[in-house]
């Protein structure tokens, strides 16, 4: 794995007014209890990981959890109290306001839970802005622009105004608008939780054929843990401003960590999530004639191993034997352990 | 017992009142104590005591101190104006460069600066009156009279009223639509026609200085306190002290520092004006969503683009209604300012209202609501405008409306030119209607006066005795025998029983200056007035909002009656009454009672209407009757939005008891009048002002505290 593109060293975040000194005298022992006692809110607690390059990570916990403050605190809208944040080896909180300003401008781009476009400027204006905030002339940001209205498939539209678009275009602007100046880094917080589940479920779509071209770096925040699974490299889960496990969706939902993670991964259709290579055996020996794709989702080849009485053998992609995996193992994987408790 | 617990706050309020008239009855009246001579008349009398402060002396009827306070402020306007006056001609003297004489000379800071602020506002409201009517005052300044008499030639011609006119409509017609331009049209059209049109003409180019220099001005304090904490702290309470001041009283303190004419009243209509600017601008600012400040930092945007090119755009429609406000203020005070000598339509007003020429005056009132409703009209248009998809349209599509203007123009200067030859020897009147050439309705309406007072003098004059003699006299009677010390008890008692020990200590303030000024008297009076009008204004706007409620239509209907009335300039409302009362209390009265009925309505509509329809629905569901639902529901949510009401109510009828002073009247106002025409005036009109401002933010933080606490009990915060 190359070097870590965001990096978080124990990151807090922790509002009122004598957050900083609290924090010194806790002295790295931060209970939200005491700190709510004194007038403090925790926000992040110790928070930290690395993500690497063109690696998705997802950030799921339900509201209040401190999922959008850590973003925050990564993208600097707000100052983390405590800790440290690498941006591609560079320490961000020791950035002064124009190397901030330059780092927004050629590294981040950032879309929003409510869309947050400017309601003066048309679509094409609003996805020119931060070029010509950079200082791009008119013409050719608008022409940039123009590249990023087909990319998110506006065309047509693009001398509308953003409350003549329905939600779903909007984000669309907004998706294009933290694209326009092509930033490594794209941190997007719950873009699709104001759509309608149809719609939603569209622009996930759309939103994975884009990365699977553009291969961003990419901090994304959602409350929905099905969304998560279905984007996500790894999976941080958050609760009252700790991690409480992040880690690959397979492994996640195979071992919680905690019982809070475990109450999310009950509901989960394993079959949709878990690949073959999650569940499989090393054992390589007396296995059929069947080989089945070591990252073929479960659900699709469930009903071709089950007609199979032998062990079937799992390959990579250069059909190399790796392991194998019993139809009785695809039975216990989907029904085992569901409502006892594992 | 029982009952004591179950409504603590009931006997709080019974035991207040107890002590309040036990106050009353114990205390007498001094045998020495009358009303007109008051507390401090500046007249000296051996019964008088004194007392010197900072070096001046405080002339006074002492009394008992339970029943009237002495008046240890007496010092405060003798000394603003002493220290204004040092200012203005001692202070900080300079030597200055003078152009005519071509020497140094020296003179004080402040005047040099108002003289240089003076020569810069008259340069712009010449500019801009020159190019409406013409004038050589713009090319004098660039050249020299000497020039000017070598050149007579060298003038500004002044557009024909055609252009002005043509220039309203195709405006208008751009931001609203046929209605409103049909509107400018018919008004501009009938100014010229009447004859108005070189008054109305300096009154609007009164208005296009004052309005821009204010919002520029209000905006940019308006975020300086919203990037800066301490600058809003700064700016808070004189905002508020400035909205409740009557306008009348700013306007000697002006006087003293920049004299008499238009630009004085220029620079007072910025003070007047620049606060609600400020008000609007921060509130517009706070309500840009954080996500979009957000998404501006992350594209990158410095602070200056982030106030520009994000929060002020996306802010656009919060502080276009500021400047809606701006020019309304600028109305009214165009009328007011009339008294510092500021000419146009306000000027003619004030001259017919002092000769009694109701006529007169009606006219050129008519002609300044005209022109004040099309400018809110096309104002708020401005405000609520948004563009819409034009990647369809061509180059000819998209300007056509300045390309009509620029058709007009040319038509215009033509038809003014072929007027030249039309009315040879006469007055082009293609180009401009003169003033006592236009149509005049004048003596219709002092014909239609006098109708009204022949056929029905019998019956107002019974109306006028019975008001004066059966309710207003005892009433006064009534507010002058409070004891000093039961008003004060009472005021902070309520206080504390609505807001806490906060809201307690800032009305004790508030009372204490007033009771400490020489004026308690009068501000006694003063209160009666507006408690009157109040309670007749809020029992009128409460019906009548009820009634019309009841019926979508009409509730809009009134609302837009009221947006009509309250775009009048305040002055405006003394014409009718004059007209059908004369010269008494009961006029003022009259003014008060119908100027302080619009936010009465208006927020009773606006309350009934701001009751969720869910809540509605459900009731119906109930089975609940109109009746039962106005009483059970629809009141009680709306009550704190009432509430407000009454308060603006209170705000309204204090600004036209003071202005009722110009019909005569015996209270704070007369004083602000009488300190108008004394060159020693400035301390005193100043010091009255912020007494008649403290009435009113008196009762704006009881009233204050109870809708908050309320509105918090309902869960509609």
């Amino acid at each position: 794995m190359s070097e870590a593109v965001i990096k978080c060293e124990s990151v807090y975040k922790i509002f009122g007014e004598n957050a900083k000194k609290m924090l010194q005298e806790a002295n790295g022992n931060v209970d939200a209890k005491t700190f709510q006692d004194n007038g403090c809110i925790v926000g992040v607690n110790n928070a930290s990981f690395e993500v690497a390059k063109g690696e998705m990570l997802v950030v799921m916990g339900l509201s209040g959890s401190g999922k959008s403050t850590l973003l925050r605190c990564i993208s600097r809208l707000t100052e983390a109290t405590g800790g440290k944040i690498f941006i591609e080896g560079q320490d961000l909180l020791q950035l002064n306001n124009k190397e901030l300003i330059d780092l927004r401008r050629n590294k981040m781009g950032m879309v929003f839970q409510s869309f947050a476009l400017l309601p003066h400027k048309t679509v094409v204006e609003n996805i020119a802005f931060p070029l010509q905030i950079k200082g791009i002339k008119v013409e050719e940001s608008i022409g940039k622009a123009m590249e990023m209205v087909k990319l998110v498939g506006l065309d047509g539209r693009e001398n509308y105004f953003p409350r003549e678009l329905s939600g779903g275009q909007q984000q669309r602007v907004g998706i294009a608008r933290s694209l326009a100046v092509e930033p490594d880094i794209w941190f997007l917080d719950e873009p699709f939780s104001a759509l309608d589940p149809l719609i939603r479920k569209e622009m996930q779509d759309e939103f994975l054929r884009l990365q699977e071209q553009l291969k961003k770096t990419i901090m994304f925040i959602t409350h929905d843990f099905d969304e998560a699974l279905k984007l996500a490299d790894r999976i941080a889960i958050m609760k009252d401003g700790l991690i409480e496990q992040l880690d690959t969706p397979a492994k996640i939902v195979l071992n919680p960590a905690t019982e809070y993670v475990r109450k999310f991964t009950e509901e989960v259709p394993r079959e949709k999530v878990l690949l073959i290579e999650d569940v499989m055996d090393k054992a390589t020996d007396s296995v059929g004639d069947l080989k089945v794709l070591k990252d073929e989702v479960i659900e699709n080849v469930a009903e071709k191993i089950l007609t199979q009485e032998k062990t079937v053998g799992v390959i990579d992609d250069k059909n190399n034997l790796i392991g194998s995996i019993n139809p009785s193992k695809i039975i216990n994987t989907v029904f085992g352990g569901r409502r006892n408790g594992n | 017992m029982e009952i004591l617990k179950k409504y603590p706050k009931l006997f709080q309020w019974l035991f207040l009142l107890l002590v309040f008239f036990g106050l009353c009855f114990a205390i007498d009246v001094p045998e020495t104590y009358k009303f007109i001579r008051g507390q401090a008349e500046f007249v000296k009398d051996p019964n008088q005591s004194t007392y010197v402060f900072l070096g001046k002396e405080v002339r006074y009827y002492a009394f008992d101190v339970f029943w009237r306070l002495p008046p240890l402020l007496g010092w405060l306007p003798i000394w603003i104006n002493d220290s204004l006056f040092f200012l203005m001609n001692e202070w900080m003297p300079l030597e200055f460069w003078n152009e005519d004489t071509q020497e140094f000379k020296t003179r004080p800071l402040l005047l040099e600066v108002s003289r240089k602020l003076t020569f810069f506002m008259t340069f712009l409201i010449e500019l801009i009156r020159e190019i409406l009517i013409g004038g050589i005052n713009t090319i004098v300044t660039f050249t020299g009279w000497d020039w000017i008499s070598d050149n007579p030639w060298a003038e500004l011609p002044g557009l024909p009223w055609t252009i002005v006119t043509a220039g309203a409509v195709l405006l208008s017609y751009h931001l609203s639509g046929k209605g409103l331009a049909l509107f400018a049209g018919l008004t501009m059209v009938y100014i010229s026609i009447f004859g108005q049109w070189k008054p109305s003409m300096q009154t609007l180019s009164f208005i296009l200085v004052a309005a821009p220099l204010s919002f520029i001005f209000g905006l940019g304090l308006g975020i300086a306190a919203f990037r800066n904490k301490r600058v809003e702290k700064a700016l808070y309470p004189i905002l508020l002290v400035m909205q409740t001041m009557p306008q009348y009283a700013v306007l000697v303190p002006a006087m003293v520092l920049f004299g008499v004419g238009d630009h004085a009243a220029v620079i007072i209509t910025m003070v007047v004006a620049i606060p609600p600017m400020i008000l609007l601008t921060i509130l517009g600012l706070r309500a840009v969503p954080p996500e979009v400040i957000e998404a501006g930092k992350m594209s990158g945007c410095n602070n200056w683009q982030l106030m520009f090119k994000v929060l002020i755009p996306t802010a656009r429609r919060d502080i276009l209604i500021g400047v809606n406000q701006v020019i309304m203020v600028c109305f009214s005070m165009a009328v007011i300012s009339a008294f510092i000598a500021a000419k146009g339509l306000g000027y003619n007003l004030l001259l017919a209202l002092n000769r009694l020429d109701i006529g007169l005056a009606l006219e050129a009132g008519l002609c300044i609501s005209l022109i004040a409703i099309l400018l809110d009209k096309m104002s708020l248009a401005w405000a609520n405008k948004q563009e819409d998809y034009f990647g369809n349209l061509t180059f000819i599509q998209r300007n056509k409306n300045i390309l009509f203007f620029v058709g007009t123009v040319i038509v215009g200067i033509l038809l003014a030119y072929i007027g030249t030859y039309l009315f040879k020897g006469t007055h082009n009147y293609l180009f401009e209607v003169p003033h006592n050439k236009g149509i005049s309705t004048a003596d219709f309406w002092n014909r239609g006066v006098d109708w009204i007072f022949d056929t029905f003098f019998v019956y107002i004059k019974a109306f006028n005795t019975w008001l004066i003699q059966d309710v207003l006299q005892p009433m006064r009677a009534l507010y002058l025998r409070m004891p000093a010390i039961a008003t004060i008890v009472l005021v902070v008692g309520a206080g504390y029983l609505i807001g806490g020990i906060r809201s307690a200590l800032i009305v004790c303030g508030l009372t204490l200056f007033i009771a400490l000024s020489p004026w308690w008297d009068r501000a006694l009076v003063t209160t009666y007035m507006a408690t009157f009008g109040v309670i007749v204004s809020c029992t009128i706007g409460f019906i009548v909002g009820t009634l019309s409620f009841q019926n979508k239509h009409s509730a809009s209907f009134m609302l837009g009656v009221c947006d009509i009335f309250q775009t009048f300039p305040s002055f405006v409302y003394l014409i009718p009454v004059m007209m059908l009362f004369g010269i008494t209390d009961t006029s003022v009265l009259i003014a008060v009672i119908v100027y302080a009925t619009i936010p009465a309505t208006r927020y009773t509509i606006e309350g009934l209407r701001s009751v969720p329809a869910g809540l509605h629905d459900a009731a119906t569901m109930s089975g609940v009757n109109k009746f039962q639902r106005l009483t059970k529901i629809e009141f009680p949510l709306a009550f704190p939005h009432m509430m407000l009401g009454i308060n603006q109510t209170i705000v309204f009828a204090l600004f036209m008891v003071i202005i009722g002073a110009f019909i005569g009247t015996e209270d704070l106002g007369q004083y602000i009048l009488k300190a108008l025409s004394d060159k020693n005036g400035a301390g005193i009109g100043l010091t009255l002002g912020v007494c008649v401002a403290f009435i009113a933010l008196i009762f704006d933080n009881l009233i204050r505290s109870w809708v908050e606490k309320r509105k918090k009990h309902l869960g509609i915060a």
